[in-house]
């Protein structure tokens, strides 16, 4: 009897412990929580993004990045968003892009809703997307290039009056 | 090198041998229950106390750390992921082994060294299934539950030093739990590798218990054995796992 009641409890506690620590130290709440749908974006550069990255909509977390991979013949990334039912519906000339947390932080997308009324469905494209902004890019243009650098230099000589 | 083959081979073969006799028969769940108990209830309190502590300790080291870099909210994070990742099944093995399986393989070399194994051979009692089988599936159902125990009382001892020591704002600390932790990459993987660990730990125990020398040094070096085999086997088998699983 002594076993039984002490085995009980042993195995009571552990699955306990390891719902306590499902529920509250792990994103079991976001798998649960409630329908989802998926949307795909095309991005020229992904940048730093991550499976999981968040998905948001004024600052406000509305999904999560699902999966990436790499369009073979356009050589684009192609990724896919899983958003959750409860945040509403997208307007179909909603906006993508990657946006920094912080100077050095974490990529996330960021969401602009359009006007469209026509609502994004399940494996829907977003069309319009902004690619992440790579920083080394910014400062080679803006140490070489003054503000031209990536574009090939014109034939002729630009006109004066454009440069100040 | 010769060596090494030869005992790996021999732990083998008593693996595949503990396998083959795993099918239940009369009185064999009284016995799993009694195992279940000695190795696992009551290897509780240790594993919570050590859980408790790390995540205290973890706590603490990693504030410090972090803070240089002003990133003190990823507390949670930290935690969460090399506690789950490596820590947990890790050290709550560690104990195990320190804990039960030391008594595994002095009971077995106990049994060895009076004559009991050549005793339930005399009767026809097939002294594997009879002793060994449920000494190995104790240690086989035990592991997980102890490991979910380790991580519990670890998260719970960090946060109580985050929030009621450190200052920390514990939606901050709990968020970065919730956002950062994969219930299937991180928090599976921590019982994926503690079953591992709890079936390799119970067959080095059970295996240098039975194999023991009969004499009383024979029972010490195969205790002494079991837990210095088993403590370097989990730490090897975490190296191998944690690069198979990225």
């Amino acid at each position: 009897m002594k076993f039984e009641i002490g085995v009980g409890a042993f195995i009571l506690l552990g699955f306990g412990c390891a719902l306590a620590l499902a529920f509250s130290s792990t994103d079991v709440r976001s798998r649960l929580g409630g329908a989802s749908y998926s949307v795909t974006a095309r991005f020229s550069n992904l940048g730093e993004l991550r499976l999981r990255a968040p998905v948001k909509i004024a600052g406000v977390k509305i999904g999560e990045v699902a999966s990436i991979r790499l369009d073979p013949e356009r050589y684009d990334a192609i990724v896919s968003l899983r958003l959750n039912s409860a945040a509403g519906a997208l307007p179909t000339d909603s906006a993508a892009a990657i946006n920094t947390a912080g100077l050095l932080g974490e990529r996330y997308i960021s969401i602009s809703p359009g006007g469209e009324l026509d609502a994004l469905g399940d494996g829907d494209e977003i069309v319009f997307t902004q690619s992440a902004i790579v920083l080394e890019n910014l400062i080679g243009k803006y140490m070489f290039g003054n503000g031209k650098g990536s574009e090939p230099a014109p034939a002729t000589d630009a006109p004066a009056t454009e440069t100040p | 090198m010769r060596e090494l083959l030869v005992r790996l081979g021999a732990l083998g073969l008593f693996g595949l041998r503990i396998l083959s006799s795993l099918s239940p028969q009369r009185g064999s769940g009284s016995d799993l229950l009694r195992q279940i108990y000695s190795v696992g209830a009551r290897s509780v309190p240790i594993v919570a106390v050590g859980g408790a502590f790390v995540g205290l300790v973890m706590s603490l080291q990693g504030y410090r750390t972090l803070t240089t870099f002003g990133a003190s909210n990823a507390l949670g994070t930290l935690l969460g992921l090399s506690l789950f990742r490596e820590l947990g099944p890790v050290l709550a093995a560690l104990l195990f082994c320190g804990r039960a399986c030391s008594s595994m393989a002095a009971e077995l070399g106990l049994m060895r060294t009076t004559d009991q194994i050549t005793a339930l051979e005399m009767m026809a009692i097939d002294p594997v299934r009879k002793a060994v089988v449920p000494r190995f599936l104790a240690g086989l159902i035990a592991m997980p539950i102890l490991t979910a125990v380790f991580c519990a009382f670890a998260i719970f001892g960090g946060s109580v030093q985050a929030v009621w020591v450190l200052g920390l704002d514990p939606g901050h600390y709990w968020a970065a739990l919730q956002g950062s932790v994969s219930l299937i990459d991180d928090y599976g993987q921590a019982f994926v590798k503690s079953a591992v660990f709890g079936a390799v730990l119970s067959l080095i125990a059970t295996h240098a218990g039975y194999h023991a020398e009969p004499t009383i040094e024979g029972t010490s070096r195969a205790t002494t054995g079991a837990v210095v085999q088993g403590s370097l086997m989990v730490l090897f088998l975490d190296f191998l796992l944690s690069a198979l699983f990225y």
